[in-house]
């Protein structure tokens, strides 16, 4: 997948992704206010297949996996940090969203052409030349992912076991 | 081979009889906690869809808490939801506006040493004060538990975070939170297990133990431990946990090895801690509370999982006997749970802090989410017992939040800026 890079800083919480004023309103709506407090322009100008990056920490706080969610709205096709907060990285990654880390997120400028595999845990930055390597994501998880998510997954593996009992 | 107390519940969940820290392995799940924000508003569809059943239902905990009171149609709707999903899924255990989650679980007895449990919020670690191996999940992987009952964990390390001596008067468990968080970063706890020791821990009471478990989310862990003893048996048993059920916990078998590997061991002196005070936007901008300088606050807030338990309303009565907010200064007071809103009231707790002043809100997570009524306006600064002040959480982006213990809040409430509680206190006498 290839796309454009949306930076942001450290830090990025929940409540940033998926301000609690909105939380009783379906994902469509909420995703118009995603990262509002941030950058106000974000939601509106964000185009599907781009790559939002982060730094340390990416989505800490709450458990709410709007936060993911409103992203994977809004297009994101994939998420990179520097490191992500364990509850938010399950949540990406149960919603199909790919979510990497890498340890050189830092060195990605806004705007970049990314060309993100999650299979093979790596980024090119088209833009820089680039290349970036990122932890790998266990076998299981990129399967889940690649079924787009737990949800779907699930669906799938009862299926099966439907059609064999 | 040598286990700590994280290795050894989830070694029991798992079905072995020890695991490696990193390791995947798929536990099976005793517990399984949702909330009316992120609960059966958002399985059950998911569970429609799936055409699947909770796969027990005598494992399931519901509460309602985020949106309650339900101010508008949209509210009404999700708990409604919650009521209506509980009785079609045969949910016997269902907790409906008799606290905050994390609270109501406790004290109605529901977590015990040995556990492995998850909960549908970012503060379900709390269980780990009670020697249970508790976190937190959203709602898709929640439905993937009621389905199946399972759940994939990387084996965590252990953190060990040691706390010797005794707290200095007019300090808590929230003080201790901040300033690690502050010292470790929210990313601290490095998604692992934080396991809390010392002569310190030890001496807190459960709802103390809580409030370092709950705020191990802040500190970036994945669980927060601490292993059971006397305290949490006395607990529990005045939780309405019978002799026999009590027996068959084996206190002894849910405590670390000595000589087990630990990622890390933090050593603290208690007794040298300072109030802390976290300043907008993060937990992590902690500080004494008497190097902020002089901060005026409009609002004092005592509330949530973390602040309005009974322990901690007789912090802030302890701090406002006798005295009131200063004027201008607008104090809140939501208690946690209902069961601890009557037994502060039985006592006198409550008295004080209303006669000080204090707005008594529904029990409930209140402005503490953001979610309905009282969400702070432009530009107003608080001082709060919550967990977490990022910016826009309680209110407008512009409100400044800051973070402390109800000793704190109380004396800041008092006083109309941000203080030292211990000035407070001094005048007091012994405890
Ligand atoms: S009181 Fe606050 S921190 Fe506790 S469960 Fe409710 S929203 Fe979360």
């Amino acid at each position: 997948m290839t796309g454009r890079a949306w930076v942001f800083g450290d830090d990025i919480d929940t409540d940033a992704l998926a301000p609690g004023r909105y939380m009783k309103y379906a994902v469509d709506e909420i995703a118009k206010h995603c990262l509002e407090a941030i950058d106000p322009a974000f939601a509106a100008a964000v185009r599907p297949g781009d790559v939002v990056v982060g730094g340390r920490n990416f989505g800490l706080g709450s458990s709410r996996e709007q936060a993911a969610a409103a992203l994977r709205h809004l297009g994101v096709a994939a998420l990179v940090a520097e490191s992500f907060a364990g509850l938010f990285h399950r949540n990406a990654l149960n919603l199909g969203l790919p979510a990497l880390a890498c340890a050189d997120a830092k060195r990605i400028r806004p705007g970049d052409e990314l060309r993100v595999d999650p299979q093979a845990g790596r980024i090119e930055n088209r833009t820089t030349g680039e290349t970036l390597a990122c932890e790998p994501v266990p076998g299981f998880l990129l399967e889940m992912v690649r079924d787009g998510g737990l949800l779907p997954h699930l669906e799938k593996k009862l299926a099966r076991r439907k059609g064999t009992t | 081979m040598a286990l700590t107390l994280a290795q050894k519940l989830v070694a029991r969940a798992a079905g072995r009889d020890a695991v490696a820290p990193g390791e995947i392995v798929t536990c099976r799940v005793d517990l399984a906690m949702m909330h009316d924000s992120g609960g059966p508003r958002r399985v059950k569809p998911m569970l429609e869809q799936l055409g699947a059943k909770v796969w027990d239902p005598a494992k399931v905990v519901v509460v309602t808490d985020h949106y309650l009171p339900a101010t508008d149609a949209d509210s009404r709707r999700i708990v409604e939801i919650a009521r209506d999903w509980v009785k079609a899924a045969g949910v016997e255990r269902f907790y409906d506006g008799e606290g905050i989650c994390h609270v109501v679980l406790p004290e109605r007895g529901h977590l015990r040493p040995g556990m492995f449990a998850v909960g549908g919020d970012s503060h379900s670690p709390t269980g780990g004060a009670f020697g249970a191996y508790m976190f937190g999940i959203g709602a898709t992987e929640m439905l993937g538990v009621l389905v199946t009952g399972e759940i994939w964990l990387k084996v965590p390390h252990t953190i060990v975070i040691e706390l010797e001596g005794a707290l200095g008067d007019g300090l808590s468990a929230k003080d201790v939170m901040l300033f690690l968080i502050g010292r470790f970063g929210m990313d601290g706890g490095e998604y692992q297990a934080v396991e809390f020791r010392g002569a310190a821990v030890r001496g807190m009471p459960m709802q103390e133990r809580m409030t370092l478990a709950n705020m191990t989310a802040e500190l970036g862990g994945q669980a927060g431990l601490v292993a059971p003893d006397a305290t949490t048996r006395d607990y529990l048993g005045a939780a309405g946990v019978g002799e026999a059920e009590l027996d068959v916990v084996q206190f002894e078998r849910w405590q670390s090895d000595p000589e087990a590997p630990v990622l890390a061991h933090h050593r603290f002196d208690a007794g040298a801690l300072a109030p802390q005070v976290a300043a907008p936007d993060s937990p992590a901008n902690a500080a004494a509370a008497a190097d902020h300088g002089d901060v005026r606050i409009d609002i004092a807030y005592i509330g949530a999982c973390t602040g309005a338990k009974l322990a901690d309303l007789r912090m802030a009565a302890r701090v406002l006997e006798g005295r009131r907010a200063a004027s201008g200064v607008r104090l809140m007071v939501a208690p946690a749970s209902l069961r601890d809103q009557e037994l502060a009231r039985r006592e006198g707790t409550l008295g004080v802090l209303l006669d000080a002043g204090a707005e008594l809100l529904p029990i409930a997570c209140g402005a503490c989410a953001g979610y309905g009524a009282n969400r702070l306006a432009e530009n107003t600064v608080a001082i709060s017992t919550t967990a977490r002040n990022f910016k826009g959480r309680m209110g407008a982006p512009s409100s400044r939040v800051y973070l402390a213990s109800p000793y704190t809040v109380a004396a800041s409430a008092a006083a109309g800026r941000i203080c030292d509680p211990r000035e407070f206190l001094a005048s007091r006498g012994p405890r």
